[in-house]
């Protein structure tokens, strides 16, 4: 389990594209079920991995309701932003049983839902991506009610984290403070260097696991001008984000403006179809549904990721607490920049662009945000 | 003691059978399903007939004539529980696109002898006619909803058929969305869950089968389908299918009619 990095100076190394391989493979050694980014349907989504099958060459090409892959002109292994895929689909799971019941005669059985822990590596974790799943953390193991589902496999996972060296059109970790360096979370980070002479990962070590997996691999410590190149990398990425947040206290503008007209405009643009937070990698939301067999012998409930954006989600007694789409887009909106804040207290944005990319009719939290600050100003 | 096991019948009205058959098609279900309820009423599967009130009706197809108006009175009156399965009788079914034109016109390029034929003028959904108990949707219906409608009629509580987008479904089954990354128009959107996300799911763009979701915002969508380069003809088209009736789709399709006779 990753520890926050100690005060001590940074142990950086560099390792080889061969090093990569052995790196996965070391962890496969270990019995570790190791996910990465992969190329599938025309997009590079997080799949099983057994060597290094990693998206080389390919990057991708984002802005609002657009996403497309491309050639880089390189073998970067990665060179791309995040894809429509996050982590959360692992560890805290679409769709999962809770529990079983049956009925023999008069007596009832309940059995719990089967937690079987995958022993995770999660290889190519983007800041962004380290600071969703701390989110998820606080919300689903950080308070009184622990997920045993979302902790079993959160507990034994092994993260080997990306610096990022490409920022997405639709990227803006920076206004959110939650990217592009990665700072903790992480058992091993690395930063891929491509220069003329070579193709190699600065690594720097989060954990004792990280340190004692790196031990086995072939490496050769950081100079000052790799540890120079791997800050340049970064601080491009910095500097060439897709997107930005307004400039100010954001919590705040939007809780003053929830009556401002935008509301209403994005609402007629907005499907209320979820996709925003199906994609998101801080929503947690669930419902459950109750199945039974046909005899009446056999019963079941399951839970599945929900959105706010259904009108089930809201419905108590007497219907849809929120039945307009304009008080769905702006539940979501506040909640992740606003009331999330009194809730856990972060943010419950990352700046990952993913909703504003796969949005079917590319709505953008971070213009709506602006047109609403920029209200205020005129 | 022993109780009488609710009495099951299956109707049907204007139709392609394909719904009643997906209770044939159960299989492995059909034996529990036969255990579970009397099948009192089902010509498809059987000609025995017990005469009386059912406790279940399940009715498929729309209401095209005079006869079938009289016919779902009657169903009505001797139903406890009246489900309505697959779009014909949920939203008028394709037949429903008479209800753009004009019939008499229909009939006289169709039929020798016109005048035998007694028809509406309209396809009309069963709700439209009667009062329905639940509607279950698709074009056809998914069999694995259409046992869980009957399991949940049984054991008293609500079935498992959410009213939400097809994206949902696709999300959860991990699909890359085909209109953001492939710019295939995709009416997931605004279109009600139930078929598992299936033509996403093969790389192509959802045809509604299943009708409008809650809560539909077709003219976004088209807004934005038309800066993908669909003139107001196509997207008339993709509205008028198995769910051209249903007002969402109808509204939408007949509003890019509008535009298309302005030119």
């Amino acid at each position: 389990m990753p520890q926050a990095s100690s005060s001590a100076a940074p142990e950086r190394y560099m390792i080889s594209v061969d090093g990569l391989r052995l790196l996965i493979e070391a962890l496969r050694a270990r019995g570790r079920r190791v996910v990465a980014p992969v190329v599938a349907d025309g997009a590079i989504i997080y799949d099983d991995i057994d060597s290094l099958e990693l998206p080389r060459g390919v990057t991708d090409e984002q802005e609002a309701g657009r996403y497309k892959l491309a050639q880089r002109g390189d073998d970067a292994y990665f060179g791309y932003a995040v894809g429509p895929h996050s982590w959360k689909k692992f560890l805290h799971k679409p769709a999962l049983r809770l529990w079983r019941a049956e009925r023999k005669g008069d007596e009832v059985t309940v059995e719990a839902g089967r937690i079987e822990p995958q022993n995770y590596a999660f290889l190519g974790v983007r800041a962004c991506e380290l600071k969703a799943i701390a989110i998820q953390d606080r919300v689903l193991m950080g308070g009184d009610y622990v997920d045993p589902h979302y902790k079993a496999q959160r507990d034994g996972a092994f993260i080997v984290a990306v610096n990022c060296g490409k920022a997405g059109g639709t990227c803006f970790c920076v206004s959110m403070e939650a990217g592009p360096k990665v700072t903790q979370g992480f058992d091993l980070a690395l930063t891929e260097l491509i220069s003329q002479a070579a193709h190699e990962f600065l690594v720097e070590v989060g954990s004792p696991a990280g340190a004692e997996l790196l031990a086995e691999l072939p490496r050769r410590p950081a100079t000052r001008e790799d540890t120079g190149a791997a800050q340049a990398v970064v601080e491009h990425t910095a500097a060439s984000m897709g997107r930005h947040m307004p400039q100010e206290d954001v919590p705040a503008l939007l809780m003053r403006n929830l009556q401002h007209p935008r509301w209403q405009e994005v609402a007629q643009r907005c499907l209320s179809c979820a996709n925003c937070t199906m994609v998101c990698p801080t929503c947690f939301c669930t419902t459950v549904e109750d199945h039974n067999d046909l005899a009446g012998v056999e019963s079941s409930r399951t839970r599945r990721w929900d959105s706010c954006f259904t009108m089930d989600y809201s419905y108590i007694h007497g219907g849809s607490v929120r039945p307009t789409v304009l008080s769905r887009y702006r539940q979501w909106m506040t909640h992740k920049l606003a009331t999330w804040h009194e809730q856990f207290g972060t943010y419950g944005c990352v700046g990952c662009g993913r909703c504003i990319t796969w949005c079917p009719v590319g709505i953008d939290i971070t213009e709506e945000t602006q047109a609403i600050a920029a209200s205020e100003k005129a | 003691m022993e109780t009488r096991k609710p009495r099951l019948a299956v109707w049907k009205f204007a139709s392609c059978d394909g719904c009643q058959l997906s209770l044939l098609d159960c299989e492995d279900e059909l034996l529990a399903i036969a255990g579970a309820v009397q099948i009192a009423y089902f010509p498809e599967a059987t000609r025995g007939e017990v005469r009386g009130v059912y406790d279940l009706s399940l009715v498929e197809g729309s209401i095209t004539t005079p006869h079938d108006v009289e016919r779902i009175h009657e169903v009505r009156r001797r139903s406890k529980t009246l489900v309505s399965i697959g779009a014909c009788a949920t939203a008028g079914g394709i037949q429903a696109l008479r209800n753009f034109a004009d019939v008499r016109e229909y009939m006289s390029l169709v039929y020798a002898h016109p005048e035998y034929i007694r028809t509406l003028e309209t396809s009309t959904a069963i709700s439209e006619n009667v009062h329905v108990d639940f509607e279950l949707r698709g074009c056809p219906i998914n069999k694995s909803q259409l046992i869980d409608v009957v399991s949940a009629f049984l054991a008293g509580r609500r079935p498992n058929t959410p009213t939400h987008s097809v994206c949902i479904q696709c999300k959860l089954k991990g699909n890359v969305c085909v209109m953001v990354a492939k710019a295939t128009p995709c009416l997931g959107p605004v279109t009600h869950e139930g078929c598992g996300a299936l033509c996403p799911s093969y790389d192509r763009g959802c045809y509604g089968c299943f009708g409008p979701k809650e809560t539909p915002n077709a003219p976004s969508l088209s807004g934005w389908f038309a800066s993908m380069g669909m003139d107001s003809k196509a997207l008339q088209r993709i509205y008028r299918t198995f769910n051209a009736h249903a007002e969402p789709f109808r509204k939408e399709s007949e509003r890019h009619d509008a535009q298309d006779r302005k030119g």
